[in-house]
């Protein structure tokens, strides 16, 4: 049955533009300080390890996708009416081979604690919406 | 950074000298938010001997002080609409202590009314947020999913059976005291350890049993000067420590899922208040969820990070037991219309008053009350003494 109520949908804003375009492409673009080394999640108008550059201290490289999961929950209570017909789903907080960590949710398993370790490898599925954007979501390797 | 030499020098400079609920707490379709603000406000006013025209600085949180002070029908020439989640109403008290030892006003009102459960309007959430953004078209939406995502990392830390006996001790202790409470929720709800292990799952590894309520409710603090707080009905408490902060919004920008930001805000506040934690004789610690209290434990320094568990075992926080934490049944049992962070500065200010009914702690000079909110974003924690 579908949701009566849609699921809360993305706005991209102007400094996360080219992550979401990248998202539709199967890309993973993350921003990196160019002083530092440095990535950060989320994008921003600059970087947070290096404030005094600004704008022109960021550079876009685009993310391996190999990722680990750092911690997660199963939903049985929906938070909000968009994901009544989902439950249980699995949220994740997931770390990227390039030391971000990003919100997601894993799937292609059974929504169950013993079907997640953490520290598991994953890897991005990305899930179109013809209407919207992308969402990045992740599942075992 | 904070300047604990001149905090040491406000410790004290004000008083706490009413403290109370709206008429009714739980679940309330016939008042509006607004109500549970100004019932609460002439409650804690009475409990005070205070008028509502002596008032000259409002506080709230939620809502702007413009609508709150409308309301009430007040002019206040000292406003401060600080608004990060539950905690806010106990950092009104640390900068209430400031303007008053400042000399902004004398008489500072602090409210707080939500209806939780029974809201006809409830306030949309602002879609141009990071957390709107990135992490709610995933379903990481409200309290629960957040909070259960940090308590998952922690039992990966430091053991995943120890971590559910904790919460489990918890959920039970804090019940108990709610059974003493005859405002709580659960005052005539008996919980035992397989309630707890039975209850449903909300968001594993939480259970219901491990959630805050969701009420309707109010609750207001009117504080002083030492000077006018010697004309105060029912006795006054000391304010003498506080601290305040935060180190993200959203749960995937949390630096450590393990240490909330009372790392800081509690070390601070008894500092100021020149106070150690074995001085501390009751604890009432923001309790959303049952993870929420025991990661509190540690952030303030009752106990180092990963001995939470063994803090609270053998239902040390319990009626009787040594370190009683919650004793009006927190916002697991007592209420919880969102941002509860007021009530427990109003149980410590009833406790140190010895104006707790069944639920009196036998000795109580000095307690600590420590708001969390947002999603273990924000703290503030303040030190509280008998008069």
């Amino acid at each position: 049955m579908p949701n009566a109520t849609p699921k809360p949908q993305p706005v991209p804003q102007p400094e996360s533009d080219r992550y979401w375009e990248g998202l539709k492409n199967e890309e993973i673009w993350l921003q990196r300080s160019k002083a530092t080394g440095k990535f950060q999640f989320y994008p921003r108008n600059f970087s947070i390890s290096d404030p005094e550059t600004g704008e022109e201290g960021i550079e876009w490289v685009q993310a391996s996708g190999k990722a680990e999961l750092f911690t997660f929950a199963i939903v049985h209570a929906a938070p909000h009416m968009g994901f009544v017909g989902d439950v249980p789903y699995i949220t994740a907080l997931v770390q990227l081979e390039e030391d971000v960590i990003v919100p997601t949710n894993i799937v292609g398993i059974t929504p169950e604690p013993e079907s997640l370790q953490i520290g598991m490898a994953l890897k991005p599925v990305f899930k179109h919406d013809p209407d919207g954007q992308t969402l990045l979501k992740f599942t075992p390797t | 950074m904070p300047n604990i030499q001149r905090l040491q020098n406000l410790s004290g400079q004000a008083h706490i000298v009413g403290v109370g609920e709206s008429n009714k707490l739980g679940k309330v379709p016939e008042k509006s938010p607004l109500a549970h603000h100004s019932e609460a406000a002439i409650n804690a006013l009475d409990d005070a001997g205070f008028e509502l025209s002596d008032v000259d600085a409002l506080f709230t949180a939620g809502w702007s002080t413009l609508d709150v002070a409308e309301y009430l029908g007040i002019q206040p020439r000292y406003t401060d609409s600080t608004s990060v989640g539950g905690s806010s109403f106990v950092i009104h008290v640390a900068h209430a202590l400031a303007a008053i030892a400042a000399g902004y006003c004398e008489v500072a009102l602090i409210t707080h009314g939500q209806s939780g459960r029974s809201d006809r309007a409830p306030i949309p959430r602002n879609p141009g947020t990071p957390m709107a953004q990135y992490e709610a078209p995933y379903g990481i939406i409200g309290p629960p999913v957040s909070y259960a995502m940090a308590a998952r990392r922690y039992m990966h830390q430091y053991g995943e059976d120890r971590t559910r006996q904790a919460m489990a001790e918890i959920a039970v202790s804090t019940r108990k005291w709610a059974n003493l409470n005859p405002m709580a929720y659960f005052y005539d709800k008996p919980t035992t350890f397989d309630d707890y292990h039975n209850s449903k799952w909300v968001a594993w590894p939480f259970h219901l049993l491990d959630c805050c309520l969701v009420t309707d409710a109010g609750a207001a603090i009117v504080i002083t000067t030492p000077e006018r707080a010697r004309n105060a009905k029912n006795g006054s408490v000391k304010i003498l420590g506080a601290g305040e902060g935060h180190d993200h919004s959203g749960i995937s920008q949390m630096p450590d899922l393990t240490s909330a930001f009372g790392r800081h805000t509690g070390p601070q506040a008894l500092e100021m208040a020149g106070v150690t934690h074995s001085d501390i004789d009751l604890a009432m610690i923001y309790d959303s969820f049952t993870y929420t209290a025991l990661v509190s434990l540690e952030n303030l320094g009752f106990c180092a990070p990963g001995e939470g568990p063994d803090f609270v075992a053998s239902q040390r926080t319990a009626p009787g037991g040594d370190f009683p934490m919650n004793t009006n049944g927190g916002g697991l049992s007592y209420t919880h219309p969102g941002m509860y962070g007021i009530f427990t500065v109003v149980e410590a200010a009833r406790q140190l008053r010895g104006q707790a009914g069944d639920r009196q702690l036998e000795d109580c000079n000095l307690a600590v009350a420590h708001g969390t909110g947002g999603l273990l974003s924000s703290t503030g924690t303040v030190v509280l003494g008998a008069d």
